[in-house]
């Protein structure tokens, strides 16, 4: 049923802290990794080894430079996966039922054996957390590792989605962000986490927690940053010899 | 947006036969015998022709027949039981003027409700073709009560000039041309409207101004080849001013020439092409919000 459910009592979601994501990509692999060999069917690639490789993924990792008003320039590394909507705009565009979001625990999956390959529900995802597998015609997503999380053969560790699993500066989080005393939830609380894109009305669960605000002062980076600050500054701040008389015979044109 | 050019074939086609078919419901008068077989298999061949094409757009098109089941929620599973019933209902009237007509004046009247139903219903097809894209709030530019009105309103005008009916399509192609111009004009304001950019769509903006630094994958992606598709969009002024002139000015001006079947089927070639090319800009110039995480538009 394409239909949206009633809110769940549980949210699974994922916690994405991007003042300790160091943008190395490992939860990009093992996602791939994993969604290569579980759920559904293999997340495919196109021409992996000739000249135009391309492939469905299910986390991206971007960078981004933060110019805040005052003091330097901030460098964020930032996952981007499905935020497992709760009025997820997916779902209720799917002519075939396959796009569906769970009522028990309102992870949004796709019924792929159901699914036409129409695209639709990737043009309704404000994320771009959608991608059409290349081999087998249909539309794959996070699942946030359904396959893992409730898995009795695997050891209770491992019970959590690969991403989170990997993640080697634990910059992803997972857990009940309906349930106000979870792990998760306390997290986002005590950090200020926040939600992308709140405009477009599609309330994602997954939360983003900011960076932390750097030490700064007008001087520089503080006087412990680097100690060989005083040795790297500039010697001449006006240009002497050949550069100056080019300086300012062409300051004078 | 991608403009995949079986979605532009699609719109275009089945716009234009589902347009004749609204046509042919209303007409008080309708064509009897061959003259009717003639017009009937026109519009439904447009009509089939486009939604054949469209199933070429999906990459498993064996489970077509699946889109019929969620009608309660899917703009997409509502035009594909509009477009059967569509189909159905001209079908038989089509039949009946063709075959029929010994039995017409028996029917008397009686005809007409059955071609008001497959006007609505062809209508209805176009109306819902319209609002896959109108819904998407993830486009701005197509999240508009504009876009099926445009779709519409070149249905109903391609549909007066496939007709033959010159005097309505004289009107049509000029309410539709102003139509069209004033959607651009608009239509380049929503995304700003919409408030999206980088700062909201990565939650930075509470710190300063963010940009992309470099990008998230080397390679291409289907987010990428889909959504973030700004190649279409390099001759878009010279674009719409051809598309406005080839599909409206110029068979507006063709209409009032002498031998209208003639010049008449000259100005339906012109129309045809321009709104081809207006529904290239119209997935070529749409900007999806994913574009945001990718710092383009």
């Amino acid at each position: 049923m394409t239909a949206l459910p009633p809110e769940p009592v549980r949210k699974l979601g994922l916690v994405i802290d991007l003042d300790t994501c160091v943008g190395c990509h490992a939860c990009v692999i093992a996602c791939k990794g994993w969604n290569d060999v579980a759920y559904g069917a293999p997340l495919g690639d196109a021409d992996a080894y000739g000249a135009d490789p391309s492939g469905a993924f299910l986390n991206r990792v971007h960078s981004y430079e933060v110019q805040p008003p005052d003091g330097p320039a901030q460098h964020v590394h930032f996952p981007r996966s499905c935020l497992h909507c709760d009025s997820a705009p997916c779902v209720p565009v799917c002519p075939t039922g396959a796009s569906y979001k769970r009522a028990e625990d309102g992870i949004v999956l796709v019924n792929e054996d159901a699914c036409i390959g129409c695209g639709l529900c990737a043009w309704a995802c404000p994320y771009g957390a959608r991608e059409m597998d290349p081999s087998a015609g249909v539309m794959k997503k996070c699942t946030l590792c359904v396959d893992r999380i409730y898995n009795d053969a695997l050891p209770e560790q491992d019970r959590e989605p690969a991403c989170v699993r990997t993640c080697p500066s634990n910059a992803r989080h997972f857990g009940d962000l309906a349930d106000p005393e979870s792990a998760a939830s306390q997290l986002v609380e005590a950090r200020g986490g926040f939600a992308l894109m709140p405009e477009t009305g599609a309330a994602p669960v997954n939360r983003y927690l900011p960076p932390r605000e750097k030490d700064w002062d007008e001087t520089g980076w503080g006087d412990e940053t680097d100690v060989l600050a005083p040795w790297l500054a500039p010697v001449a701040e006006e240009p002497q010899g050949f550069l100056g008389w080019l300086d300012r015979t062409l300051g004078k044109v | 947006m991608h403009p995949a050019r079986s979605l532009i074939a699609f719109t275009t086609l089945s716009g234009l036969g589902f347009g004749l078919l609204a046509w042919l419901g209303i007409d008080p008068t309708p064509p009897t015998g061959a003259v009717a077989a003639a017009f009937y298999l026109v519009a439904a061949a447009l009509a089939l022709a486009g939604l054949g094409v469209s199933a070429l757009h999906l990459r498993r098109p064996e489970r077509a027949w699946r889109a019929f089941r969620e009608w309660r929620t899917s703009w997409l599973s509502r035009e594909a039981w509009t477009a059967a019933l569509a189909l159905a209902l001209s079908g038989a009237q089509g039949l009946l003027l063709t075959f029929g007509t010994g039995l017409l004046p028996a029917l008397g009247m009686g005809l007409a409700p059955l071609g008001w139903l497959a006007a609505a219903a062809a209508l209805g097809t176009v109306l819902c073709t319209a609002m896959i894209y109108a819904q998407l709030a993830t486009v701005p530019r197509w999240h508009h009560w504009s876009t099926p009105a445009l779709f519409l309103a070149l249905a109903i005008t391609g549909g007066a000039l496939l007709s033959g009916r010159i005097a309505v399509a004289s009107v049509a192609l000029a309410l539709t041309g102003a139509l069209q111009l004033w959607c651009w004009w608009d239509g380049d304001k929503r995304f700003a409207r919409a408030g999206h950019s980088l700062a909201t769509a990565t939650g930075l903006g509470g710190i300063g101004t963010p940009r992309p630094l470099f990008p998230a994958h080397t390679a291409r992606s289907y987010v990428m080849d889909e959504m973030v598709c700004t190649v279409g969009r390099r001759h878009a002024r010279k674009l719409r001013a051809l598309s406005l002139a080839l599909m409206t000015v110029l068979p507006v001006v063709l209409l009032q020439l002498p031998m209208p079947h003639l010049f008449g089927f000259l100005a339906l070639v012109s129309h045809v092409i321009g709104v081809f090319v207006s529904r290239w800009l119209f997935f070529a110039e749409a900007e999806h919000v994913s574009g945001l995480y990718y710092g383009r538009r």
